[in-house]
């Protein structure tokens, strides 16, 4: 049985296998989920776009951003995505040991982004461009924190797996737990994609 | 433990190569819009297609080669849901700009 995020369902979606189909539904209500969490982000883009130029005779993005330490927390979040991956081809292969290895990899990959960026912000709020200086840095705030703490969650989510697989191995309760935190884990990635893009290099420009 | 499950069910799913495939490409998009503001040395134009074209690329490598979104899976509903939430997307985040921006210029006229 392959088990692959969204497309491990259709072979056995007609095989009247109801146990399989548990499992897909419940992935796919996840994304559907995700669906709804990308509003949110969307919003919040949205918010940002318009108060980017509110800097209230503050600092500017151009002012503030460190490209080179912003690059380095992408390559971080990158290479987790990956690592994440191959966690879930080790669950395919059915190897605990494994999948239990690249969580930990990812873990600690996710956790020195997340790290990085609280540096990040302390260092703005002790230079006196915290969240109340002005639109542009509250809608900055907002949307990179929002992103953090699902980052933070994340992490959260990724060490109850640690613990459930090296409890219960690979059964039909933790693989479609993984199917799901997988999904999250990449979405969390393109998120950020679009931060780096959209925030920091075109506030960079 | 490479391609060992395309095999199973006649269904492709995630391979050692294409998750190498994945990370290649999202370094190498990534480093280009990167590149690209750092030199200084391009229009603003030009950057910001740079910076589009790579953050778009970059969400499809992630979506198709790490996520696996495809038309078969859940009869398409996955990528139906996905079309969907992108139009509602474009609405908030194009139209959000388009009424804030002409607002401003409004103002601008007034004062």
């Amino acid at each position: 049985m392959a088990t692959d995020t969204l497309s491990n369902h259709d072979a056995h979606a007609h095989d009247g296998h109801e146990h399989h189909d548990a499992s897909a539904m419940k992935v796919f209500g996840f994304w559907i989920y995700l669906m709804s969490d990308l509003v949110i982000f969307g919003t919040l883009f949205a918010t940002f776009g318009v108060l980017a130029t509110a800097t209230a005779g503050g600092p500017t993005g151009k002012e503030l951003f460190e490209l080179p330490f912003v690059l380095v927390e992408t390559f971080l979040l990158l290479i987790s995505s990956f690592t994440f991956g191959m966690a879930a081809l080790a669950q395919n292969a059915g190897d605990r040991g494994a999948v239990l290895k690249w969580l930990a990899v990812t873990f600690l990959l996710g956790f020195g982004f997340v790290a990085m960026e609280v540096y990040e912000f302390h260092h703005l709020i002790v230079e006196g461009a915290g969240p109340d200086r002005s639109a542009f840095l509250s809608a900055f705030f907002t949307l990179v924190g929002t992103h953090g703490l699902h980052v933070t969650f994340g992490l959260i989510w990724i060490a109850i797996m640690f613990i459930q697989i090296s409890k219960r191995g690979l059964d039909s309760v933790t693989k479609p737990r993984m199917l799901c935190l997988s999904l999250f884990w990449h979405f969390l990635d393109i998120v950020w994609i679009c931060v780096f893009s959209f925030v920091y290099l075109f506030g960079a420009m | 433990m490479s391609d060992i499950h395309t095999s199973h069910d006649g269904a492709s799913h995630g391979s050692y190569k294409s998750y190498i495939i994945g990370l290649v490409l999202s370094i190498v998009l990534t480093l280009i819009a990167f590149g690209v503001v750092m030199t200084g040395s391009f229009s603003v134009p030009v950057m910001m297609v740079t910076i589009v074209v790579t953050a778009v690329a970059q969400v499809l490598v992630q979506l198709i080669l790490f996520m696996h979104l495809n038309t078969k899976a859940e009869g398409g509903w996955n990528v139906i849901s996905f079309v969907f939430t992108i139009g509602i997307l474009v609405m908030i985040v194009v139209g959000s700009l388009w009424i804030m921006h002409n607002i401003h210029v409004n103002m601008m006229l007034g004062g």
